[in-house]
């Protein structure tokens, strides 16, 4: 087969990567596991007994599920696709190392709007909300590209059995979900925790959302874009050198 | 920048490290279009790094490796598209239908929908699958798995089709349907690059063999050549009416090496004349009834035992 232009080469590959990874990947118990059933788990052992306005909450619960949803996908792939025997394959076919790193962030990401997108539906059926929509949009759209990539990136040591960097990849989500904004606002972090707050991408986003909800931003919204931004261009850069290293490992 | 010769794979010194391993040193070779070329070597000679640096998976230390003119290390994504390749540890999407395995494959050619259903549904049936083509492929037996990944791997009609051992493991009906589909994409003008264990396979369908061993080129040539470098690795293969003891043979003079195989014996020699001879007398002397007797040339399998011992002729 010619290749007239090598773009739309790119495209079609990450499109049919993420195609691949739809059909195999949303419905494997791992992503249910870690995806859906933790942070539904996490919300109710927070929200249950406790006197919480759950308009003001609701912001940080769509970040946390969008968080939580985009970057459980990715981790599970290529050590998935590893043990089985498929990854050798995938990387015979006209794709690079970035196509194949974008395709696994655009299922996580695409898994985690839809998934968002059911959650959003019911937080406005039950709660009123003058909502900027747009804002809304590109603060979602933005956070699950940046979340789904570092779902990725964690995908990349190698390992023999893809429930490890699961575990591992728990591990490193885990203890954002207290340093973001999401069970504590923002504006109420002190010392060391709101230090440790400007290094999780979810508080960015939890920022952009709680604006977005007609509530107030904590930071100029422009820089919360900026800094989502920054963090998954970092997290595709490292993906791309971390996931290249260790290409043969564990084949 | 395509090659003007017609040789469709071209290799150059190609070379790569792990470590302080060198599992493939400096190779050289070429394969010319529309030929069934095989790469044969033991365990860790280092084909399969061989076949991963002309796919495009390893990205060889030094060295060149020209697929239809394309450096696989500047252009891979259009060398890539010239070929199919079926990977030794290669296996196809357990969770998809064997339909689906093809049509993915397909998509990553920029092959159309309609066409590519077209192509699926015809290759499912050349490949004895029609029946099961909207079954996932975790429900097939190995050897359905290893057609699901040749239909796969064929479906954007490639140039150049590499095989890493791909009967390996599988049973006999699976191993002849993959033989026969091999021979007749080669027909239709795809050049086979075929790595194998199975020397016999690599002599009956290969018209071209190299022989790699500790990362270096033993031995470029078609397979009859390389048998006639060996005359003096001649046998005698001799089987009796009942078991006898191999002290009753081993002392032949005229036996350099000998071996049981099953209920027969293959004694190596220089002078099969006097061999058989000897062993006609012997028959007589004992009243053993000979059933069978035969002189064999050097066999493939001697050629790539000399080759690949621990003192390879280069």
């Amino acid at each position: 087969m010619p290749v007239r232009n090598l773009n739309s080469q790119f495209f079609r590959g990450v499109a049919t990567v993420t195609e691949k990874n739809m059909r195999i990947y949303y419905t494997k118990p791992p992503v249910i596991i870690y995806g859906l059933l933790l942070p539904l788990i996490m919300f109710i052992a927070f929200y249950l007994g406790r006197d919480i306005d759950f308009r003001f909450f609701f912001p940080g619960l769509l970040a946390m599920f969008l968080f939580f949803i985009a970057s459980s996908v990715g981790p599970l792939i290529t050590p998935w696709e590893k043990r089985a025997g498929t990854y050798e394959r995938l990387l015979s076919f006209p794709v690079s190392v970035n196509t194949i790193i974008l395709g696994d962030t655009a299922a996580g990401m695409i898994f985690a709007i839809v998934i968002n997108l059911v959650v959003l539906a019911a937080g406005l059926i039950f709660l009123h909300y003058s909502l900027n929509v747009l804002l809304l949009t590109g603060g979602v759209l933005l956070g699950a590209f940046c979340f789904a990539s570092l779902g990725v990136l964690l995908a990349s040591p190698a390992a023999p059995n893809p429930s490890y960097i699961m575990m591992a990849s728990s591990l490193i989500r885990f203890p954002l979900i207290f340093i973001s904004g999401i069970l504590i606002p923002l504006e109420k972090l002190q010392g060391t925790v709101r230090v440790l707050s400007y290094f999780s991408p979810i508080s960015y986003l939890v920022d952009i959302l709680n604006f977005s909800f007609g509530g107030h931003a904590q930071y100029p919204l422009i820089f919360d874009f900026a800094m989502l931004f920054a963090f998954s261009v970092v997290f595709i850069f490292l993906s791309n050198k971390f996931h290249k290293r260790n290409l043969m490992k564990g084949l | 920048m395509k090659a003007e010769n017609d040789n469709i794979i071209e290799v150059d010194g190609l070379t790569k490290r792990f470590g302080s391993l060198t599992a493939v040193d400096q190779i050289s070779f070429s394969v010319k279009g529309g030929e069934v070329f095989g790469f044969l070597g033991p365990n860790g000679a280092g084909k399969t790094t061989t076949i991963r640096m002309l796919t495009g998976l390893l990205t060889p230390d030094s060295g060149k490796a020209f697929i239809d003119g394309f450096d696989i290390k500047k252009n891979p994504i259009r060398a890539k598209m010239k070929m199919g390749v079926i990977p030794e540890t290669g296996n196809v999407y357990v969770d998809l239908t064997a339909k689906q395995n093809i049509i993915l494959t397909g998509k990553f050619y920029g092959i159309n929908r309609r066409e590519l259903e077209k192509r699926a549904d015809c290759l499912l049936g050349e490949f004895g699958l029609y029946e099961r083509k909207d079954d996932v492929v975790r429900t097939f037996s190995k050897g359905m798995k290893q057609r699901v990944n040749i239909a796969s791997a064929v479906v954007h009609n490639p140039d150049i089709l590499f095989l890493d051992e791909p009967t390996s493991g599988l049973d006999v009906q699976s191993q002849r349907l993959i033989r026969k589909i091999i021979k007749e994409m080669n027909k239709r003008g795809t050049t086979i690059f075929l790595t194998t264990h199975n020397i016999e396979e690599a002599n009956i369908q290969c018209q071209r063999v190299g022989i790699i061993n500790k990362g270096r080129i033993a031995a470029i040539d078609a397979p009859e050549n390389l048998k006639r470098i060996f005359e003096e690795t001649q046998s005698v293969e001799i089987s009796f009416n009942k078991p006898i003891d191999s002290g009753l043979i081993e002392n032949s003079q005229f036996a350099e090496r000998i071996e049981q195989i099953g209920d027969k014996w293959k004694l190596y020699t220089d002078n099969p004349d006097g061999l058989v001879k000897y062993l006609a007398k012997l028959a007589q002397e004992q009243g053993l009834i000979l059933t069978s007797m035969q002189i064999c040339r050097a066999s493939l399998e001697d050629v790539f035992v000399k080759l690949t011992g621990d003192n390879p002729i280069r």
